[in-house]
């Protein structure tokens, strides 16, 4: 396939801009300054409120027309968040819930 | 610094596991689309933006105009916006390495980045620096061996995806753990499946998050006791 040489990298000088952009943000508008009170506020609780978001990000898309389009997502999060409170291990739980999710859309929700 | 080292490589792993289905998947894409490995590690690269760079392959060959291209970019990755405002002091610590953490600071990185649980030895601002690099140099590495190998992958990777959510399960509980409320969690759960019933999968997520922070910001008083303060 022919690549159109001079569309591709203005895209990608584009992309890398925007992207740059929108993670420097908040640099930009606070440098050199004392950060206010909201802002120190919402650093500290934005953590576990992007976490949740993500969460919920990543399952987006579920469905509920048919069992195999909820439940492997809700059983494989139920094991990791089961497994992770019994033993609190990293390891154990991130390959628990992703094995769990992989039988589960592979062989038993097809 | 060995140790850092280890440290960041055994911090970082699990984004490693999730990645390597979607790495190859865009090497194979930009493959098939006619783009060499070397515009592929260019733009896992420069961009460091999985869906963005996806996207980019059908403007590559698409005829959207270069204004559409940069309301597109930043429209999708626009929770971005948000990442920084928890490390704008810290970063500041970091002298000139701080411009490479703003560059790096993807999804991945962010919840890294949220989760540093250093131990002995472990160097600060290098646990910060090698963990980015190394989430950079992984995307660009998976992203590369697949426009070599092509549509063949070995094994049914089908769901290995699913590492990437559980991970983030794993960092939200230890938030938890540590924490005297779960509110700020409770309410972005709220928000965000509210905003996918009602608004769909594809534009939910800027809409929940500006919910998200205005409903913060009225439970400021609540949430931001002295105690917390003295964390």
């Amino acid at each position: 396939m022919e690549i159109d040489l001079t569309r591709s990298l203005i895209i990608i000088a584009i992309c890398f801009s925007c992207t740059l952009f929108e993670r420097a943000l908040p640099f930009l508008i606070f440098r050199g300054k004392e950060v206010p009170p909201v802002i120190k506020f919402l650093g500290k609780v934005l953590p576990m409120a992007i976490m949740a978001t993500l969460i919920i990000y990543c399952i987006k898309g579920i469905s509920f027309t048919a069992t195999g389009g909820w439940a492997p997502y809700l059983i494989a999060c139920g094991v990791t968040v089961l497994l992770h409170l019994w033993k609190s291990n990293t390891l154990l739980s991130i390959f628990g819930g992703t094995a769990c999710y992989m039988v589960l859309v592979q062989m038993v929700f097809i | 610094m060995k140790k850092t080292f280890l440290y960041a490589l055994k911090h970082s792993y699990p984004i490693f596991i999730s990645w390597i289905p979607v790495g190859l998947a865009y090497g194979v894409l930009m493959a098939s689309a006619g783009y060499n490995f070397l515009w592929t590690g260019a733009c896992s690269l420069l961009i460091h933006a999985g869906s963005l760079q996806f996207l980019m392959v059908s403007f590559f060959t698409g005829v959207e105009s270069y204004i559409t291209v940069a309301i597109m970019a930043l429209l999708l990755n626009s929770r971005h916006i948000f990442y920084g405002l928890p490390f704008i002091e810290k970063f500041r610590e970091f002298g000139g390495w701080k411009y490479f953490l703003i560059y790096s600071l993807s999804d991945e990185n962010f919840s890294l980045h949220c989760s540093h649980d250093f131990g002995e030895g472990v160097h600060e601002k290098w646990a910060y620096v090698i963990t980015a690099a190394l989430l950079v140099f992984y995307w660009m590495i998976l992203s590369i061996l697949g426009s070599f190998i092509g549509s063949v992958i070995p094994f049914d990777t089908t769901g290995i995806d699913f590492a990437l959510t559980a991970l983030f399960i794993i960092i939200l509980i230890e938030q938890l753990k540590g924490s005297d409320t779960m509110l700020p969690a409770l309410l972005a759960f709220t928000s965000s499946i509210i905003c996918l019933a009602v608004i769909g999968a594809s534009n939910f997520i800027l809409p929940s998050l500006i919910i998200t922070v205005a409903l913060l910001v009225v439970f400021k008083k609540r949430l931001d006791t002295p105690a917390k303060e003295a964390e």
